[in-house]
């Protein structure tokens, strides 16, 4: 759910908790209820250990105590709400005020995130840690094992590229990014990752026959995946579409037999390109039948694909008014409204 | 053609009619319920659940129903004094919540409840030398909180005290090659941190810069067949992605490109019959965070019963009109 709640699995609450209030060490402490402003109109219900901590952790901080126990006192409330910033923060500061092991840290901060890993908190902590003890070591490991259990983690990956990045650590990496890919082809966040890697390593100049050959063997294997296509059309694209030798060829190939959305909005690109950048040796007719080839895609993607008709209409209105001859005798394209663009005061109809 | 591996199935006895009246009463009664585990356990993020409770009660116009000075005072009493604003009492400062007391104390047009001044010096001190925002001291950084700094910053009248230039460089350097952007240089296309980077160049007097037809074909492909909208591609759809997706295409001007009718019954469907207040999807416990955004994304479609929203801002058009703030919108 939205707030990441959890309960505590209960191998981890000892079999009687004593409230920090019954702990004669912590008596000199005077715990600090929770203030829920100066006129609180709600009357609120905690757990009673929810309460016992964080009272204890409200004091502690009035206090600024800088202490065992106040660190000890932390990793309860991480326990009770890791997404409480305040206590992280809190945390931190016992961490260099006490000199503590960091290396303990990473063991702990591993073990809270392989339970919650999806929270800011705790990944920007382990980063901080890693920062700390500049040792990135274990952290390629660490993230792979997580992604293992949620390949598409945002947290994990933001903090593996961070890692790459920071440490130069770029030589297995797409090794990585393609057993992920074996494994789901669909995954966005590996071909995301591929072309975070390239881009920073060998650049996309030499690797575009490689990437190509690569993006069309995955899409043989699972035609409709948005992510191969998307990163076809993106490595493409600052060379332009047309511009490379025999792929229109291979992707009417590809047409016969792996034929998707995905595939024709390609197409289209390919042929828009196509009309954009004309060699001016190239006849008026030829581009008027690539112009029609082009619209045809919309045509059909417009049947097929209802749940976006007005994104493929709104592509061949486009394209044709763009390219298209003044020939009285072209076809208007069927159920072609007029364009109706919104203006930005209105609210529209549903 | 086209089948999405992953998708939800509305069942046919689904909500399909709008209940506004017990949203209301959802978000009066929330706090105030015996059991409110889930109220303390958010405290870490209160003062963002009071900006979602309040806008979604303006926008269907019942704002008068919550406790606007107690709600005042709260604010007060979380303001430090770097000037940065808290989730709660006795929690630190953060931009995420120096955003939301700003969004609330517009709504109440009591902005002079704060120092602004030092609200404006805890901004400026965030961002850092390539142009981005840290969350807090602690530097974490993110596109998000180059949105926050600039919405909270434009709801002030005070853009101009930080390195716009330099902040708009640095969100451009987060575009990626599918159009969309994530919430670092490299980082994935995700709608939520594109939602932030589209309202931030929006302010920022910027979006010429989007690749429009790009990212908002990337937008529309979030739409599954079951009318909902997902974050990111092979995804389960969320009705917070309803106004993520939604306003972002409203702002770069391409909202037409969604089907409206599927994605107004999909949202419907997430509405709970018998305790008000809208879930992630059909069937899941509801929650604040999830009924503003299913009322706002039904607002953005044009429903009329509810207030028109401002889709950079996420807050009733009627307010950003009387502080006369009109961020742009591409047509």
């Amino acid at each position: 759910n939205k707030y990441n709640t959890r309960f505590i699995s209960t191998d981890k609450i000892p079999p009687v908790f004593l409230c920090f209030r019954d702990r004669k060490e912590w008596a000199d402490l005077e715990p600090v209820p929770q203030d829920d402003g100066p006129n609180p109109v709600v009357k609120i219900a905690y757990s009673e250990k929810f309460s016992d901590v964080y009272d204890y952790f409200r004091a502690l901080l009035k206090n600024d105590e800088r202490s065992e126990r106040a660190f000890a006192l932390t990793s309860e409330a991480i326990e009770l709400n890791a997404a409480n910033y305040t206590v992280w923060h809190y945390r931190r500061v016992l961490l260099q005020a006490l000199s503590k092991d960091l290396r303990e840290e990473m063991r702990y901060i591993t073990a809270i995130i392989e339970e919650q890993p999806k929270n800011y908190q705790v990944w920007h902590h382990r980063r901080m840690v890693v920062e700390w003890l500049n040792d990135p070591s274990e952290e390629l490991e660490f993230i792979a094992d997580i992604l293992s259990q949620d390949a598409k983690n945002y947290h994990a990956w933001q903090h593996r590229q961070w890692v790459i990045q920071e440490y130069k650590l770029w030589d297995d990496e797409l090794d990585f990014v393609e057993n992920l890919l074996e494994e789901d082809v669909r995954n966005n966040s590996a071909w995301n990752q591929r072309h975070f890697v390239i881009s920073h390593t060998s650049g996309f100049s030499d690797a575009m026959e490689r990437e190509i050959q690569y993006c069309l063997y995955q899409i043989k294997k699972a035609p409709n995946n948005e992510s191969a296509w998307n990163y076809l059309k993106g490595i493409l694209q600052p060379l332009g579409l047309s511009a490379q030798p025999g792929l229109l060829e291979r992707v009417l190939e590809l047409k016969q037999t792996h034929c998707s959305p995905y595939l024709l909005a390609f197409l289209f690109d390919c042929y828009e390109d196509a009309l954009e950048n004309s060699k001016e040796n190239v006849a008026e007719e030829e581009q008027q039948k690539t112009l029609k080839k082009a619209l045809e895609i919309c045509q059909l993607l417009a049947q097929e694909d209802t749940i976006r008709k007005e994104y493929w209409l709104f592509l061949g209105r486009s394209l044709k008014n763009k390219h298209g001859s003044s020939d009285p005798s072209d076809e208007p394209l069927a159920d072609d409204p007029e364009p109706s663009v919104p203006v930005s005061e209105q609210q529209e109809m549903s | 053609m086209g089948t999405q591996v992953k998708d939800v199935i509305i069942k046919p006895d689904a909500p399909s009619t709008l209940l506004l009246d017990k949203h209301a009463d959802y978000i009066a009664a929330y706090g105030s319920k015996k059991d409110d585990y889930e109220y303390t356990l958010s405290e870490y993020l209160r003062m963002s659940g009071i900006y979602w409770g309040l806008t979604v009660m303006d926008l269907m116009g019942q704002l008068p129903r919550m406790n606007r000075q107690e709600i005042i005072d709260f604010i007060k009493a979380c303001q430090h004094e770097c000037g940065g604003i808290s989730a709660s009492i006795g929690h630190d400062p953060h931009l995420l919540y120096t955003l939301s007391a700003v969004q609330i104390l517009c709504l109440y047009d009591s902005v002079d409840a704060l120092d602004v001044d030092k609200v404006v010096e805890y901004i400026k001190g965030l961002q850092q030398e390539d142009g981005s925002f840290a969350g807090d001291k602690w530097g974490e950084i993110d596109t998000r909180f180059s949105f926050c700094a600039v919405a909270t910053l434009a709801l002030l009248g005070k853009m101009d005290t930080i390195n716009v230039d330099k902040a708009v460089e640095f969100v451009l350097s987060c575009m990626n090659f599918d159009g969309g952007f994530g919430c670092r240089p490299g980082s994935e296309s995700h709608a939520g941190q594109i939602y932030c980077c589209s309202g931030f160049l929006s302010l920022t007097g910027q979006l010429h810069q989007v690749n429009a037809d790009l990212l908002g074909w990337w937008l529309c492909e979030r739409q599954l067949p079951s009318g909902g909208l997902n974050g990111r591609p092979e995804k389960l759809p969320d009705v917070c992605y309803s106004w993520w997706v939604l306003a972002s295409l409203k702002i770069i001007g391409r909202i037409h490109w969604i089907d409206k009718a599927k994605l107004r019954s999909f949202i419907l469907a997430c509405q709970d019959e018998e305790t008000g207040g809208f879930a992630d999807r059909p069937g899941d416990m509801v929650d604040p965070f999830h009924t503003l955004f299913g009322v706002a994304g039904l607002s953005l479609l044009g429903d009329e019963q509810i207030k028109p929203v401002n889709p950079v801002l996420c807050m009733p058009e009627d307010v950003l009109q009387r502080i006369n703030l009109q961020p742009d919108l591409l047509s």
